[in-house]
């Protein structure tokens, strides 16, 4: 079946999408948008997530046609610039997961990033409980989430200065 | 992926397209926020004839308040049963926030946890406690209204002819305080080993319980509900007895049916809901004496 979808602000359109795929599956394999992770395929470990229609969701158990006529953003439409050419400036949260140190391998940090994007737009000031609470739906096997929470902490800190 | 393999995705835009469509494929399956469905899909546990997405059905996605009692569409996702609704339906705000994660909680819906009936939903105790109704719509026949009660009929199964789609719950709003207690690993992304929930109904000096995960569907403990609704001392708010607590713990722990599993051991589930629905009528009890509702472990 065909999907049309606005994707990180560019209208799309998917050809031959089989209509048990999920969304996640069509961003990576059809879009060429590997940044959302393939980990568990069930919800569990939230490295999938993505915005849609700004809300988050895993975007592994959205089916591809639910996306119809819908907005997604990715990961990849977090930074600057990311939705047109030229130069692209991370956003605040990306910066801030580089610095604290909160990327061991990497697989996890697409949808802690978008997670904690969400977090911090909705609640410019976490407290700590509320960014475990924000998180908790998101796996990480390598950094023991004590740097992550370090940088979702920096990332508010940043973003509040600069509004 | 399988992209070869035959299935249907129906995307009807209204309640009636969605009736009409069910009624032409029996077989497909409906899906609302896919967090239970899409896993199914995803492992190969299931291949309908026909995907039925609900999403653009508008109003399923909206609740009112119709003649003193609450009407919430199916397709309301637990964040908004949290957020909206808390105050008026505490057990069920309490048991929709220890669904899956946040993420989860987005795009879930109690009309998704009727669908699958599974015994260890989290929205089942609440409204069997709250002595929800469901209501379910076919182009055939019509609105039928089910008591949560009868609603569910086997492991994952419902009383849904094949025709019917949820379209919503109806319930009134807490009279009393409601409580909810779920055993698991940790606080997010646990499917109950087991869980309880009470309401007190202090108007009719009645109160309402729902067992989740303790028997091949969510139930009410009836003999511990009327025992405990004659023992209270609802006018006087006298303090709860040590034996009475223990002897509704006793009842509703008697009144599962629960079987060893993965998560967790018949054993183990008798006794801890034995200790939940003594720890929740401790805490329902202390804020009917108070005179507040849904305070305490919210």
């Amino acid at each position: 079946m065909r999907v049309n979808l606005t994707v990180n602000g560019s209208k799309e359109t998917v050809d031959d999408v089989w209509e048990g795929e999920s969304l996640l599956y069509m961003l990576r394999e059809r879009m060429g948008l590997p940044g959302s992770k393939n980990a568990c395929e069930q919800g569990e470990c939230g490295s999938c997530t993505v915005y849609l229609d700004g809300v988050p969701a895993c975007s592994c158990l959205v089916a591809a046609g639910q996306a119809e006529g819908r907005e997604v953003r990715t990961v990849e439409g977090l930074a600057e610039g990311s939705t047109g050419a030229g130069d692209q400036r991370l956003d605040p949260v990306q910066e801030a997961f580089v610095e604290a140190g909160a990327v061991q391998c990497g697989f996890c940090t697409p949808g802690l990033v978008v997670q904690s994007h969400d977090l911090i737009e909705r609640v410019p000031d976490p407290s700590d409980a509320e960014i475990r609470e924000a998180l908790a739906g998101n796996l990480c096997r390598c950094t023991g989430y004590e740097k992550i929470l370090d940088a979702v902490r920096l990332a508010a800190r940043r973003k509040a200065a600069a509004r | 992926m399988r992209d070869s393999e035959d299935m249907d995705f129906l995307r009807p835009m209204t309640w009636e397209d969605a009736l009409a469509a069910k009624a032409a494929h029996p077989g497909a399956l409906p899906v609302q926020g896919g967090t239970d469905v899409m896993v199914e899909i995803n492992f190969d546990v299931r291949r309908p004839e026909a995907l039925l997405d609900l999403n653009p059905v508008r109003e399923l996605a909206e609740w009112d308040a119709v003649d003193g009692r609450l009407r919430v569409g199916a397709g309301v996702p637990y964040v908004r049963v949290i957020a909206e609704l808390g105050d008026r339906l505490p057990g069920l705000a309490q048991a929709s926030r220890t669904v899956g994660s946040p993420q989860i909680r987005n795009r879930g819906t109690v009309g998704g946890n009727l669908g699958a009936a599974s015994p260890a939903g989290d929205s089942h105790p609440p409204l069997l406690a709250g002595g929800a109704e469901i209501e379910v719509e076919s182009a055939a026949r019509g609105v039928r209204m089910i008591p949560a009660a009868d609603f569910y009929t086997g492991v994952k199964r419902n009383a849904l002819e094949p025709d019917e789609l949820v379209r919503a719950f109806w319930t009134r709003p807490a009279a009393g305080p409601q409580y909810f207690s779920k055993i698991g690993t940790r606080n997010a992304m646990v499917i109950a080993v087991c869980s309880f929930a009470i309401a007190l109904h202090p108007g009719e000096r009645r109160v309402g319980t729902g067992v989740g995960s303790a028997a091949p569907t969510p139930r009410r403990a009836a003999a511990a509900e009327e025992f405990l609704s004659a023992e209270l001392d609802w006018e006087g708010r006298g303090p709860l007895p040590d034996s009475v607590a223990r002897r509704f713990g006793d009842l509703v722990r008697e009144a599962a049916a629960p079987i060893d599993d993965v998560r967790g051991t018949a054993d183990y589930r008798r006794h801890a809901l034995a200790v939940m629905a003594r720890r929740t009528l401790a805490w329902a009890w202390n804020d009917h004496r108070a005179g507040t509702a849904g305070k305490e472990a919210s």
